[in-house]
């Protein structure tokens, strides 16, 4: 079904690694957001309880998800919110776009949303001739230079404050250049203002929604979230379909866990339960309340017990945040709409795992994201299982692009390995050609060559450690 | 086992000690030896199967394994001196065998590893006297030791031990080296950038030694070392305790 061409990490990630201001801006950036976390989780063991009581919620939320999102749209029904379903991303950008239309909307207005950015909505309302504007200070600063988000919590986290200095005295009308964080973010402010006032519609993602209550909750820190949700005559909540959970009991600890994991905070500034439109004599709010529910591969990744850990999600960051390699390549690199680790084991799953193989394989495996993620979603274990999936067409497997990633060489290489490794007779001679020629293998050899580029090539010992005991006379059994 | 201290081993030298670090292996044999345990090193003793395993080549891994596990079957103690091949071997392993038919043998044996300084301090609970001239060292935690394996500073404790040993931590002790096995071939420029990060933390420690616990991060580490033509030293623990301790 995906029959495009492979797209290279290794490329874009090489490219990203020439550049010395975008390593020391993520740098920083990370090793900020590393130490805040740390700060607010000083004893393993609440931080633990506080791990298991969230994966559990999403555990049991996605157990019986098609039940509670039936529930959810019931409950929203009563609130007054009305709730769309969406196959694809085309579809959800339809719909909104029929919503924009019904009311003739022109303009809208927009809180942080990575769902949206997944339906690349805004290119295409512009293409619609409605105006999408970006409110979250972050999405304001990458929207003016027609960039995508390196992160999904602070999307603009690529560009320092010089860097956004001088694209705001460029790009904003009459600003005056400065490097003050508070005059910077008065400016942005200042545009915006108006145009939360001027907006036909208001658009926001879900952090949770909760299928017995109907209620929408939103987690920001700028009030910006707010501000598009209620000011504007329509708001249109976008969310992926695995953010439902049961019941209100179960937003408290997912909350307490997203604020910490993400920017290390006990709180965030804002914590928006939306449970419908204005009503009957109320004085705010908007007239209508639209919740746009898309699938986008979801189902395909639900389908799969193992893979399903994947909608455990709560997008909190950090895996990112602690990931050797987004930490030194940044977000771009990724070509993705998720980038760092989650990114790593959910655009495969989207996009397929052949066009992605280069991806999977981007990982040391070193569990630094799996040690950190708030819902304990076995990344690395997920990442192992993707690789086999793309070079292998297994018959139940429900995985998009399975088997598409597989070459020839590969399996060759693999089946040889094999064959060697588990005849230790044969191994036994391997290894003896390789201590005694290991020297004279050329650095510029396949495989070799690669690892040359930073070290010098390993020399085996002239003799082996099994060499070494059959000489001592060991005892074998 | 509970209790008293086993009598006997086996050792798993691991290809990669095998082949490029024998003398951290005979080092983690003698550690034991002289601990009162005796050491039984089978003949026929491959690879454990992480790196087809890793990159998804399951019944190959699976095929090698096979003829590993067989090669220990008594009811004794498994050691390595790596905290990667022992995490594959103690808790992939049972992942690898899951539903198979001889899943429960492959597990009883997973139950039975433990990586060398791992055994040596919980198991042996060893006690070690430096016989050796100051020296500053650091240390470079294995990932796979700690995340996969769950090892908690046996090896630091060990280092510890020494009298004329001065453990400098890294400033980033717990980030990757960036070996990853394939991951290295596969991803030449992060995983370089993120062995010259290493590189550079180590020597900011002003050690003369780094030591780690992997024999991939030990070939990552030493092969970047050495571009840089530094001074800086890697070695092995075992190799590094033994040197220290042994009477000469
Ligand atoms: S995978 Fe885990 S750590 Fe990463 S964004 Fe999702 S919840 Fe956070």
């Amino acid at each position: 079904m995906h029959a495009e061409k492979e797209i290279h990490f290794r490329d874009a990630a090489a490219k990203a690694l020439l550049d010395p201001q975008l390593r020391a801006n993520f740098r920083r950036a990370m090793d900020g957001l590393i130490t805040k976390r740390k700060a607010q989780f000083p004893d393993p063991r609440d931080l633990q309880d506080l791990r298991d009581l969230s994966t559990a919620i999403r555990s049991r939320s996605l157990l019986c998800l098609p039940e509670l999102l039936e529930q959810l749209e019931a409950s929203c029904t009563k609130n007054g919110i009305k709730v769309h379903w969406a196959e694809t991303c085309e579809q959800a950008n339809q719909l909104i776009l029929g919503i924009l239309q019904a009311k003739g909307a022109k303009t809208l207005v927009k809180g942080k949303s990575m769902v949206s950015e997944e339906m690349h909505l805004n290119a295409f309302l512009e293409s619609k001739g409605i105006e999408a504007l970006e409110s979250d200070l972050g999405e304001y600063i990458i929207q003016l230079d027609g960039e995508t988000p390196s992160h999904i919590i602070m999307p603009a986290i690529h560009k320092n404050k010089d860097q956004i200095a001088r694209q705001f005295s460029q790009k904003i009308k009459d600003a005056k250049y400065t490097e003050d964080v508070d005059e910077l973010t008065a400016m942005a402010r200042k545009v915006l203002r108006q145009k939360f006032l001027d907006a036909d519609a208001g658009l926001s993602g879900v952090n949770f929604a909760v299928a017995e209550t109907g209620t929408l909750c939103l987690v920001e820190n700028e009030g910006n979230g707010r501000m598009s949700t209620h000011v504007p005559p329509v708001h249109i909540a976008v969310m992926g379909l695995e953010k439902v959970v049961a019941q209100l009991e179960d937003v408290a600890p997912l909350y307490a866990i997203l604020t910490r994991s993400a920017t290390g905070q006990a709180v965030s500034t804002y914590f928006n339960l939306i449970t419908g439109p204005r009503g009957a004599g109320e004085k705010d709010g908007p007239q209508e309340v639209h919740l746009v529910i898309l699938d986008n591969g979801r189902s395909r990744i639900y389908a799969d017990p193992q893979l399903r850990a994947t909608l455990r999600c709560i997008r909190c960051g950090a895996c990112m945040n602690h990931c050797p390699v987004y930490t030194r390549v940044g977000g771009h690199a990724y070509e993705a709409i998720y980038p760092g680790p989650i990114g790593k084991i959910l655009t495969p799953q989207m996009e397929g795992v052949g066009v992605r193989h280069d991806l999977i394989h981007g990982s040391s495996l070193c569990g630094a994201c799996g040690e950190v993620c708030p819902v304990e979603i076995p990344i690395p274990e997920i990442l192992v299982r993707l690789r086999r999936e793309a070079t292998h067409d297994d018959m139940a497997s429900t995985v998009a692009g399975k088997g598409t990633g597989r070459t020839a060489t590969e399996d060759w290489a693999w089946r040889l390995w094999a064959g060697v490794t588990k005849r230790p007779a044969l191994y036994r001679v391997a290894t003896w050609f390789a201590t005694r020629f290991g020297k004279a293998l050329p650095a510029s050899a396949p495989l070799i060559k690669n690892w040359t580029q930073s070290r010098t090539k390993p020399v085996p010992a002239r003799r082996s450690l099994s060499e070494r005991m059959r000489a001592e006379g060991a005892s074998h059994e | 086992m509970n209790g008293t201290k086993p009598k006997k081993v086996y050792f798993y030298g691991t290809c990669l000690v095998d082949l490029f670090f024998p003398d951290a292996g005979m080092a983690g044999i003698q550690l034991l030896r002289r601990a009162g345990v005796e050491v039984v090193f089978p003949e026929g003793q491959t690879c454990c199967g992480q790196p087809a395993f890793n990159c998804g080549y399951w019944e190959e891994a699976r095929d090698v394994a096979r003829t590993q596990v067989a090669l220990f079957p008594q009811d004794l103690p498994v050691i390595l001196p790596s905290g990667s091949c022992a995490g594959m071997m103690k808790v992939h392993y049972p992942e690898l065998f899951h539903g198979q038919p001889d899943e429960a043998k492959v597990r009883a044996f997973s139950a039975r590893v433990y990586e060398l300084t791992q055994f040596l301090v919980d198991v042996l609970d060893v006690k070690l006297q430096d016989l050796g001239e100051p020296v500053k060292v650091t240390w470079h935690s294995s990932c796979h030791a700690v995340r996969d394996l769950g090892l908690k500073g046996e090896p630091q404790a060990l280092i510890g031990q020494l009298a004329n040993v001065e453990l400098a931590p890294l400033a980033r002790e717990y980030e990757c080296c960036g070996f990853g096995g394939t991951f290295a071939v596969r991803h030449p420029e992060i995983s370089g950038a993120m062995v010259t990060d290493k590189v550079a933390d180590a020597t900011a420690t002003g050690a003369s030694v780094v030591l780690s616990t992997d024999g991939g991060c030990l070939m990552n580490v030493n092969g970047a070392l050495e571009a840089k033509r530094s001074k800086l030293k890697v070695q092995h623990i075992a190799e590094f305790l033994w040197e220290r301790t042994r009477a000469r």
